[in-house]
């Protein structure tokens, strides 16, 4: 018991890059899900320094234990099936953090989110990155990084992008793009005023604020197109 | 409290026991007088009316500190230590204790007997002041909200505004989810295991069969065995072999028995018990016999088939907990057929719509519905970070400090 608590009780020394970058678009307040929310580490981040009303979804066991015994609200359930189960406007955000690719139906999940939720924070790993598109061309084979380093044969991840892709996701869906990022490895975010292509080959995420359009003229704003 | 074993040689020595310990029970009592009755869903006033109860554990000066727990169908108050009918040991001793998840050093954990059992809350075998005698049949239906009124006033009673924490699984679970609709401000959290928020017409065709068994003993007298000296062993015990089987899954009859025999090597062609889970099925039906009450057994099935919670909120569960500030996690096991994961989704289900704080864990486990009652240590962990962490969010001292 006593690991538990001093698990719960101790704050790691520091918190991951990219759930600081997500924690800095949250209003204090808020009230957040966090689908896929893994150990809960993101939720713990949000609930300590934005003082959010945080709810999990999180598929493994070992991650639902792991939110519970931190107090947090998570709920063992499956994005791909339980999002339909949430009301209209749930939340004021909607996270899925790293999670995207590992969807069987990537769109109809980010469409849920939307429902659900009047902000949705993405992110996911870019598959244009330069290192995987060198391995791929030049060895021929799945490519294995730090970040995806499962080989294709065990990987949860079903359904990888680009960030181009995503983009054009979002545009597809009709869904407004008010911020965007591209981190390194590290979870920093490269050169913030960057052409797309440029995001695409040295992003190792992509990282992205989106809410309902509320007309079609408003979906592609500013330097985001 | 002292153990006494009960004379189990005769019918009258054991309906002598069954009145003994329903009016004058081993454990803590209080009574409430006729200016305090029992107002029932029925539309009756049961009074007198008396609750027996068990407490462990120090209340603290703030009064925060209280878990209630509730039993299950054939549970009672002896939650631990030694309980004075059969001397065994309480029904969660590896739930509840000193260092366990429901850590008895830091929370003071309440257990009460519900209206219609017979460890001393009133109930069909209580003497009916009407007359006198035990009430058998003369006792009014109840219904898993009449058990949670009845807790309210023992709270009431003892002092104590609102719990940290209700638990239970299976009816204990029912209880626990109507705590939450009927009283939202006295729970802070709320831990319902394998449980659901209405008895599947499934349960309750399970249940019929139980209490078919038992008035069909020509023992049980139309309930008025106490009075006539005899005793529906036979049916009770019918009833609780089928029940039984509920309660455990293919997997665990068959990891525990196979189609092993018992003491024999090979079958008798008779109808003895040849098979091991024979023999564990006719163990069970007559143990429980010794420590449990055919009408009480009547009731208490009929309280939770009864149960539709959402039925009381205009057909919506989510209605039951609205604006509901109370924490909830909610367990089901995988191999739990009675209470399925479905039934537990529900709730979950409800609670997302309310808006409610909710977690939900399925535990896997081939254990079946009684999973809840036994070694599994996920339960532990997820029990215990839940119970801790509104523990901490109540303000309470964290453990070892």
């Amino acid at each position: 018991m006593n690991h538990m608590l001093n698990r719960t009780e101790k704050p790691p020394a520091t918190w991951r890059v990219d759930h600081v970058l997500m924690a800095e678009m949250v209003k204090p307040g808020a009230r957040v899900l966090d689908v896929g929310c893994g150990d809960g580490e993101l939720l713990r981040l949000l609930a300590e320094t934005k003082g959010v009303d945080g709810r999990g979804i999180e598929i493994s066991r070992e991650g639902v234990n792991a939110g519970v015994a931190k107090g947090l609200a998570v709920i063992q359930g499956d994005a791909d099936i339980d999002l339909a189960d949430y009301p209209d406007d749930a939340f004021d955000y909607v996270i899925l953090s790293q999670t995207l690719q590992a969807t069987r139906r990537p769109r109809w999940v980010l469409e849920q989110m939307l429902r659900i939720g009047r902000h949705v924070i993405v992110s996911f790993p870019n598959f244009g990155h330069w290192r995987i598109r060198l391995q791929l061309l030049s060895r021929g084979r799945m490519p294995i990084t730090d970040h995806l380093n499962d080989t294709w044969y065990e990987t949860p991840n079903i359904h990888f992008c680009t960030i181009r892709d995503f983009v054009e996701l979002v545009r597809e869906i009709d869904a407004r793009m008010d911020r965007g990022f591209a981190l390194d490895r590290w979870g920093r975010p490269v050169r913030l005023h960057a052409p797309w292509w440029f995001w695409n080959l040295f992003g190792e995420q992509g990282l992205f604020l989106l809410s309902r359009a509320r007309h079609a003229g408003e979906s592609d704003p500013g330097r985001l197109r | 409290m002292s153990v006494v074993r009960v004379d189990l040689e005769t019918p009258e020595s054991r309906a002598r026991a069954i009145r003994r310990e329903a009016d004058e029970p081993h454990s803590q009592v209080v009574r409430f007088g006729p200016d305090k009755p029992l107002r029932l869903d029925a539309g009756v006033e049961l009074t007198p009316f008396q609750i027996a109860y068990e407490t462990y554990g120090e209340l603290n000066a703030a009064r925060s500190n209280a878990i209630l727990i509730c039993h299950a169908l054939s549970g009672d108050q002896y939650v631990i230590g030694t309980h004075p009918a059969t001397g065994k040991p309480g029904w969660w001793e590896t739930m509840v204790g000193p260092g366990l998840p429901i850590d008895t050093d830091r929370f003071f954990v309440i257990c009460a007997n519900v209206p219609g059992g017979c460890m001393g809350t009133t109930g069909p075998a209580s003497r009916d002041p009407a007359n006198g005698e035990p009430y058998g049949l003369a006792f009014p239906v109840v219904t898993v909200r009449d058990m949670v009124r009845s807790q309210a006033m023992l709270l009431d009673h003892l002092g104590i505004d609102t719990l940290l924490c209700v638990t239970g699984g299976s009816m204990g679970g029912m209880q626990v989810l109507q705590w939450a609709a009927s009283y939202p401000e006295r729970v802070f959290a709320a831990l319902p295991l394998a449980t659901a928020a209405r008895h599947s017409a499934q349960n309750i065709a399970f249940h019929e069969v139980g209490r078919q068994a038992i008035m069909a003993d020509p023992d049980w007298r139309n309930g008025r065995y106490l009075i006539e000296g005899t005793n529906p062993r036979r049916g009770l015990a019918v009833a609780r072999m089928a029940a039984h089987i509920t309660y455990l899954s293919d997997a665990a009859l068959h990891r525990k028995f196979g189609r092993r025999y018992q003491d024999r090597d090979a079958p008798t062609f008779s109808f003895d018990a040849d098979f091991q889970v024979e023999s564990y099925l006719r163990h069970q039906g007559s143990s429980f016999v010794e420590r449990f009450d055919a009408n009480s057994y009547l009731y208490i099935t009929r309280a939770m088939d009864y149960f539709d919670l959402a039925a009381d909120y205009g057909g919506t569960l989510a209605h039951a907990f609205r604006g509901s500030r109370s924490r909830f996690c909610v367990v089901s096991f995988t191999s739990d057929w009675l209470f399925p994961t479905s039934d537990a989704r529900q709730i979950v289900h409800a609670l997302n719509a309310s808006g409610a704080s909710v977690s939900f864990a399925e535990i896997e486990s081939d254990k079946g519905h009684d999973a809840f009652l036994l070694e599994e240590p996920e339960l532990f962990d997820i029990t215990r970070g839940f119970i801790e962490a509104a523990a901490r969010a109540r303000g309470l001292p964290s453990a070892g400090s």
